[in-house]
């Protein structure tokens, strides 16, 4: 019983002085946790927060990422939208500043065509091999 | 015949795969995300003075002719620890280096400038990042070059070592030093 009581202090212990020790002890941007009040908005800009990488936390995006700099991305983003901006503007703006690592949403470009080249190319290819065995099947 | 080899295919690919792998694990990749604003102006923008010894920081104050550094750091920031000294460093030998303090409160800047040393001119509060990613910097502590012009030089990610700052110093001299 005692061991759990300790185990139990230990836990709330880790509770209480976990976000103690985050990253600084300003309190998160305006609009970092809070959502905007105008539904439709608020969907665009969850829309595009999804799409657009945490620079910290290089896996995730900014919408599920609780680094720092994410909130104050998530913040910055709500707050163009709210004032009007076009989400692609905004995006065009980050990968301005960041490259095209920032997004989400690939681009065909000079580098990127390929891959998006490639998979019509093995579609085309298996179409000519398929046809070969199927149509040069029937002939012999 | 032909079976003979293709036998060994599996085999190969796996055998690509792991070497792969392990190159993936010795040379890990860069992980770094680097500005795309190297080269073109910074933006316009004003911030707060972050410490009540030195004044605030704005765009204006990188076009006065001579090239700057740009410091973003923070009082959370251990990295930022490691390279006081060479930031130190750098203004006794006469090099003008601006701050902006990344999320940070006043008291906090202070106490950690009292520890570290103060080489900064001046300091600016981003308390949203806002001019952090205005000038596409992903982390602390980062140093841009900054020409006379404000035109964005060059962009050191990380805390500057030792032996970083002759680099630095040739960086600055290229951007008309």
């Amino acid at each position: 019983m005692r061991a759990l009581l300790i185990l139990l202090l230990a836990l709330f212990g880790v509770l209480v002085t976990g976000p103690l020790a985050a990253q600084d002890t300003l309190p998160p941007a305006p609009y970092a946790y809070r959502q905007l009040d105008n539904p439709a908005q608020e969907a665009k800009a969850q829309a595009l927060m999804e799409t657009l990488r945490c620079l910290k936390c290089q896996s995730q995006s900014i919408a599920d990422s609780d680094a720092p700099m994410a909130g104050d991305m998530r913040s910055q983003v709500r707050q163009r939208i709210a004032a009007g901006e076009d989400p692609e503007a905004i995006r065009a703006w980050l990968v301005e500043r960041y490259g095209d690592y920032v997004s989400y949403a690939p681009r065909v470009t000079a580098l990127t065509w390929p891959l998006f080249a490639a998979p019509l190319l093995l579609l085309a290819l298996a179409a000519l091999l398929l046809r070969r065995r199927f149509v040069g099947g029937t002939k012999s | 015949m032909r079976a003979r080899w293709a036998l060994w295919l599996p085999l190969a690919l796996f055998a690509l795969f792991v070497a792969v792998v392990v190159a993936g694990l010795y040379w890990p990749k860069d992980r770094e995300v680097a500005s795309a604003m190297v080269g073109k102006p910074l933006p316009a923008f004003a911030l707060r003075p972050a410490i009540a010894e030195r004044p605030g920081l704005a765009k204006a104050d990188f076009t006065t002719g001579k090239p700057r550094l740009l410091n973003v750091f923070a009082s959370w920031c251990v990295p930022c620890i490691v390279e006081a000294p060479q930031l130190a460093q750098l203004a006794a030998d006469g090099v003008e280096i601006d701050g902006i303090a990344i999320r940070d409160r006043r008291e906090d800047v202070t106490a950690f400038l009292a520890r570290n040393g103060n080489p900064f001119t001046r300091i600016g509060a981003d308390d949203v990042s806002a001019i952090q990613l205005a000038i596409g910097s992903s982390g602390v502590p980062e140093t841009f070059v900054i020409d006379g012009t404000g035109v964005i030089r060059y962009q050191h990610i990380g805390e500057i070592r030792p032996e970083h700052v002759p680099l630095l110093l040739d960086k600055l001299k290229e951007a008309g030093a």
